[in-house]
């Protein structure tokens, strides 16, 4: 039995033996600054280019449109303050959901401090955002809508091919933060009429500190970070050779792995939830079945403190997570589960697991038991 | 037999070093960060919030080098409930509240218990100053090898079941030492100051804080003499304690001190020393540890603040919950709402609240 069981991969994952080894020669060798001339840089290039192009082929975007980024963070940062500020001047409304993730909210906030107005959709007890109430919602004024393609708390999945054509009737620019979907699920975004998508590498077993923004050809959007002509004169930065090579043979085996991953891992969360459903005074957070990112599972246990039970947890070796974490450690009720309808109370005493690559039966049978146990005490 | 503990890590050296202490006895140490402070922003950026985090990380890194655990558990309800809004509410009515007595009784040593518990632990520790000995069957708390920094003062209220699951490794050092060993081991806290302030009210200024707090009922008021004449104005009770001589905003040419206060006419009644100078008083939820209950009088010395030195007194049963208290010589500033605290040499006996000076 193994010493410890990681519970949290939609925190982070962990970089896969075959990533590292395609990032090597890019963190010794071959250390060229991509934007030189000499034939030194032609194999980082090289690399770049097909990193690039393995990631549109995963959304079904075109390689052009895939633009690289220190992250998640910033891609979601960019998406919207970039879009809000390029368009001022056609209108200044913004539309996003609730229960997004704090770089989509902060960057609203900050764009609501400085002029904008926005508006923040509510969603059912399921986690799911009301499509009539969207398409009501958008206006003259309304220049971007950015809804989460699968919540990183309950995970459920938007129905986002029906997002996508409102926001195309209605002729506004339309952003999904796919953090937690790109890898796990299938996105087409040519499909599903997506102007910008965020992605971030460590979230399928690439390495932290890379993501990308794909950008539709012909979005407007200002530059994020300006200064050399990187990334079509759109992001600067010298650019990250060995992050951006690893991100790109991560999502390549992700892609591959896909069919059989989104079974297996479907299968095992399924008996993860069933088994805990059977302790009392339980509840399952979010949608059952394929409206469900198939590693997450996510239960509110009634009169339970969150961070006593994880506390508990850890000292079993199993590494979970709860609401949304604070830097110094301790939990506060997540926003998602309140948005959602549950009562502080609840919101406080739910516990995330999520599951991936080595994710095994024998890990889900012992998590159940243990988690009856601390749940008891 | 269950040698596991919980450690109440403050970040600060006492507690860093008794996680030490305790780990090299051979207990399973687990330290443990309790987060008092409210969490909103406007708390952060009035209150100077980043400091509590560093604390946090003073405590974790102090874990991290003896490959401890650590946790960063949540108080903030409790300690609201019983600490900070007990605070605020004995000030507005007049009182000098003890936030340090309610947090030892009802969080340190009942909460975080509970929790120690739930985490697998038989005891909880703290890296305060105080000696806790078994003896035939009862648990009692001794003073310190530290007079200076001797806090049997704020743990009068323990219960024996608290005591026969609490460890309290500083009690039997000096302070020097205690720093000594930190810096030994390599703690960077190990020159830290102590910790003076309330640690809910980083800057001390409580009544700028519970005005913050209870924003239009903190008000202007009259200084009155025990006669009742007006002698000028003052800031809002809760800025002022019995005793006091400084900051009272007027002169008058000879000391006056604040001898009452009486919220309900919003007054401060200030005289001459001699107000102020008592020898009864009567103190009410009281805690007695080598015995249960006060059967009849008994010769003590008491503390009727923290920084006071134990005087001789008698103590009186009155019913379950009070006693009396006759000192024998006069007594500076009783305050209605500090605690008495007594000692038999250098057993802690017990202590209460003082309700009333007679």
């Amino acid at each position: 039995m193994k010493n410890s069981i990681y519970m949290d991969y939609a925190a982070t994952t962990f970089i896969k033996k075959e990533v590292l080894e395609a990032m090597y020669p890019f963190l010794t060798e071959e250390y060229a600054n991509t934007s030189s001339i000499y034939s030194f840089s032609s194999k980082s290039k090289m690399a770049v280019d097909n990193s690039r192009k393995n990631i549109a082929e995963a959304i079904n975007a075109d390689r052009d449109e895939i633009y690289f980024t220190a992250g998640g963070s910033e891609s979601d940062n960019w998406a919207i303050i970039g879009t809000a500020l390029a368009n001022r001047k056609k209108g200044n409304h913004i539309i996003t959901s609730e229960i997004e993730h704090h770089a989509v909210l902060n960057s609203c906030k900050y764009l609501e401090a400085n002029g904008f107005r926005v508006t923040y959709l509510g969603v059912d007890s399921r986690g799911l955002i009301n499509l009539a109430e969207l398409n009501d919602c958008i206006s003259e004024d309304t220049i971007l809508v950015s809804i989460m393609y699968a919540n990183n708390e309950v995970g459920t999945i938007q129905p986002i091919e029906s997002i996508g054509e409102i926001c195309r009737n209605k002729k506004v620019i339309f952003h999904s933060d796919a953090v937690q979907a790109v890898g796990n699920i299938p996105i087409d975004v040519k499909n599903s009429n997506i102007d910008l998508l965020s992605m971030a590498s460590h979230k399928f077993y690439g390495p932290k500190g890379v993501g990308a923004l794909y950008i539709k050809k012909g979005t407007k959007i200002d530059s994020y970070i300006h200064g050399g002509a990187q990334e079509r004169k759109k992001r600067a930065g010298t650019t990250n050779v060995a992050g951006i090579v690893g991100m790109g043979r991560a999502i390549e085996i992700a892609i591959d792995n896909m069919p059989s991953e989104y079974e297996r891992l479907s299968q095992l969360r399924d008996k993860l939830i069933t088994g805990l459903l059977k302790i009392k005074s339980s509840k399952l957070n979010g949608v059952e079945g394929s409206g469900r990112l198939p590693g997450n599972c996510n239960i509110s246990f009634e009169n339970v403190e969150g961070d006593m039970l994880l506390a508990i947890l850890d000292t079993y070796g199993i590494y979970a997570s709860s609401g949304s974490a604070c830097s110094a450690g301790s939990i506060d009720p997540s926003h998602v589960l309140i948005s959602m309808g549950l009562s502080k109370e609840m919101a406080k005493g739910s516990l995330r697991l999520t599951i991936g690559s080595k994710t095994s039966e024998e890990d889900i049978l012992y998590v159940i038991e243990k988690v009856k146990d601390a749940v008891a005490r | 037999m269950n040698k596991k503990v919980v450690v109440g890590m403050s970040g600060g050296v006492d507690s860093s070093v008794t996680a030490y202490l305790l780990k090299e006895q051979g207990y399973d140490v687990i330290g443990v960060t309790m987060q008092v402070w409210p969490e909103d922003e406007e708390y952060e950026a009035r209150e100077g919030g980043c400091c509590s985090l560093s604390a946090v990380e003073d405590a974790r890194r102090v874990a991290f080098k003896l490959g401890i655990p650590f946790y960063v558990l949540n108080f903030k309800d409790t300690f609201k409930d019983k600490v900070i809004d007990y605070f605020i509410d004995e000030y507005m009515q007049g009182r000098t509240p003890n936030p340090c007595v309610a947090c030892n009784k009802y969080i340190k040593f009942d909460e975080l218990l509970k929790k120690a518990m739930a985490l697998g632990a038989a005891y909880v520790a703290t890296g305060h100053y105080a000696i806790i000995e078994e003896n035939n069957g009862r648990f009692l708390i001794k003073n310190s090898k530290d007079d200076k920094k001797d806090q049997t003062y704020a743990l009068y209220n323990f219960t024996q079941f608290q005591l026969a699951h609490t460890l309290m490794p500083c009690g039997t050092y000096k302070k020097e030492k205690i720093r000594e060993i930190a810096k030994e081991i390599g703690f960077e806290v190990h020159n830290k100051k102590d910790s003076e302030e309330i640690c809910f009210i980083p800057d001390n200024d409580h009544g700028a804080y519970i005005k913050r707090q209870k924003p239009n009922q903190v008000r202007q008021g009259n200084f009155v003499d025990k006669e009742g004449n007006i002698l000028g104005k003052h800031k809002g009770i809760v800025y002022y304690t019995i005793g006091q001589r400084k900051g009272l905003g007027i002169a008058f040419g000879v000391p006056m001190f604040v001898t009452d206060i009486i919220p309900w006419k919003n007054e401060v009644v200030l005289g001459s020393e001699e107000d102020i100078l008592k020898t009864e008083l009567v103190a009410k939820d009281i805690n007695f540890i080598p015995f249960d209950i006060l059967d009849e009088p008994f010769e003590v010395k008491a503390k009727i603040r923290y920084s006071s030195k134990p005087s001789s007194a008698i103590i009186y049963p009155i019913d379950e919950n009070k006693v009396k208290v006759i000192f024998k010589e006069k007594q500076r500033a009783i305050t209605k709402g500090q605690s008495v605290v007594f000692y038999d040499g250098d057993v802690l006996l017990g202590g209460g609240v003082i309700e009333s000076i007679l």
